[in-house]
């Protein structure tokens, strides 16, 4: 895909920052002057097509970028993985193990990278540990006390492409459903088909409830890539504009 | 929050807190011996001993890699695979669970390391409270005396190195101490801790202790019940251990 390169390079403005909730203890706020743009979306919505392909357009624009994702801290992603292939953690240990990930990243990773100036790409945050969560359970109010140390993105965008569709990519990709997607350990039903539909489903209806709260944009992830990028674009490109 | 005889469940919590060096593993210990010896249902269960989280928090200990935020996570972590799928069912099965260090641990020290006690309080708000808590209250001096004596190398987070306190480990273990001692006294009154004088002998505090649980508990409600044992046990030769822990089950 062409871009149009820049002359020009537009310096961000700053952002108003704040934690969800606690925070992090020993953060200045006003330090963080880089930028935090979040991708949502169930696998197969394209997230790490389109996460690539704005890192590129950002690169262009002269702006440097980190990347981070769930499960990649150097904390525990390698425990928390090992623990999930035995499928033997209880659900609130397995919500503080991908919180504890999670938080590695944001002290390691995120927080040090919006200090230095970076836009920081994060492929999934709080908001799919919150609605997995959810959908097995977990009490809303403890998870919004649990990750009341994240940091407020400057945009979110949610890439909703109906199960139907997600089904299919999944298929074209690996010809099999992934035991965690399918929402297996919640026991909807043995048929795999069956319960990855219902599981996507209910992960849909917790998305548009967190929406209501965190207010993500959603945008529509039928599209092509080339297309969904250009409008992606063009909403970072006024984030990044804010003054 | 609320006990667990307060939510009906059959068995008993029963949790001991205090200062490393307090003498509390100790008494625990003892206390476990004589509950196990009257032939009740007894599980013991440590702090920060889950298997499946121990590698991750051994490693990122030994590399420094926690921060406040993520130390507390990491024993949230532990704490809740522990209490899921070791303490809530044996409490439900009529057990008379003990617990060296329980969630008190938790909010003394993460807000000694400066994350917010609502937060630290709202993560553990899944558990229960113990029916009973044991305070090991020594003077600062005398646990410090006592850990320093048997192990002269203090480990990073276990001296509070972390919170920059001092560059010498041994004066910044004794501020972290000194704090984390506060902090439970705080507590002390919400939570109805027993204080026991940890600076008394072994045996009288011992004395105290199981005087005060046989107040409080009916212990022949623990007993374990006597049926016979499943056949197929005699088909694999015990090893001589086992022979002698199942002698001692039976003494009353």
């Amino acid at each position: 895909m062409k871009h149009v390169l820049q002359n020009h390079i537009v310096v961000p403005g700053p952002s108003r920052r704040r934690f969800y909730g606690h925070g992090i203890p020993n953060v200045d706020l006003d330090l963080l002057a880089g930028k935090l743009i979040v991708v949502e979306g169930a696998d197969g919505s394209g997230r790490s097509t389109q996460i690539a392909l704005l890192v590129d357009w950002l690169e262009g624009c002269g702006h440097a970028t980190v990347q981070v994702g769930l499960k990649r801290s150097t904390l525990v992603s390698e425990e928390l993985e090992n623990a999930q292939k035995g499928n033997i953690l209880s659900r609130t240990t397995l919500s503080l193990f991908y919180a504890t990930d999670f938080a590695d990243q944001l002290e390691n990773m995120i927080l040090p990278a919006l200090k230095a100036g970076f836009v920081v790409l994060a492929d999934r945050y709080i908001y799919t540990l919150m609605a997995r969560d959810m959908v097995r359970g977990m009490d809303e109010l403890w998870l919004n006390n649990l990750y009341g140390i994240a940091l407020e993105p400057d945009a979110v965008f949610y890439l909703n492409v109906p199960p139907e569709e997600l089904v299919q990519r999944s298929f074209a990709k690996n010809s099999a459903l992934d035991y965690w997607e399918s929402g297996m350990d919640l026991g909807l039903s043995r048929d795999m088909f069956d319960s990855f539909m219902k599981y996507q489903i209910m992960m849909q209806k917790t998305f548009r409830h967190l929406q209501a709260t965190y207010g993500f944009t959603i945008v529509d992830g039928l599209r092509s890539a080339d297309a969904l990028n250009a409008d992606l674009r063009k909403k970072i490109g006024a984030v990044l504009a804010r003054k | 929050m609320k006990t667990f005889a307060e939510l009906n469940f059959p068995g008993r919590l029963i949790a001991v807190e205090g200062l490393d060096g307090s003498g509390k593993s100790t008494q625990i210990h003892l206390l476990k011996r004589w509950l196990e010896l009257q032939g009740l249902k007894v599980y013991f269960s440590e702090w920060n001993s889950s298997e499946l989280v121990k590698a991750a928090t051994s490693k990122a200990k030994k590399r420094e890699l926690l921060t406040p935020t993520t130390f507390s996570l990491i024993h949230a972590t532990d704490f809740a695979d522990r209490y899921e799928r070791h303490l809530v069912p044996l409490l439900r099965a009529g057990y008379l669970v003990l617990c060296d260090r329980y969630i008190f641990t938790a909010f003394a020290r993460d807000v000694v390391r400066g994350c917010p006690p609502e937060w630290v309080r709202g993560i553990y708000n899944f558990a229960a409270l113990p029916d009973l808590t044991f305070f090991f209250k020594a003077d600062l001096h005398v646990s410090l005396q006592r850990i320093l004596d048997g192990r002269p190398l203090l480990k990073y987070f276990e001296a509070g190195m972390d919170l920059r306190l001092s560059t010498d480990p041994y004066e910044s273990f004794r501020i972290f101490q000194g704090r984390i001692l506060e902090q439970y006294l705080a507590m002390s009154t919400e939570f109805n801790f027993l204080g026991i004088d940890a600076n008394e002998l072994v045996e009288k505090q011992q004395a105290v202790i199981r005087e005060l649980l046989g107040q409080r508990l009916n212990l022949a409600d623990f007993r374990r019940a006597e049926r016979p044992l499943p056949a197929r046990r005699a088909e694999r030769p015990a090893p001589a251990m086992a022979l002698i822990s199942d002698r001692e089950e039976q003494v009353e």
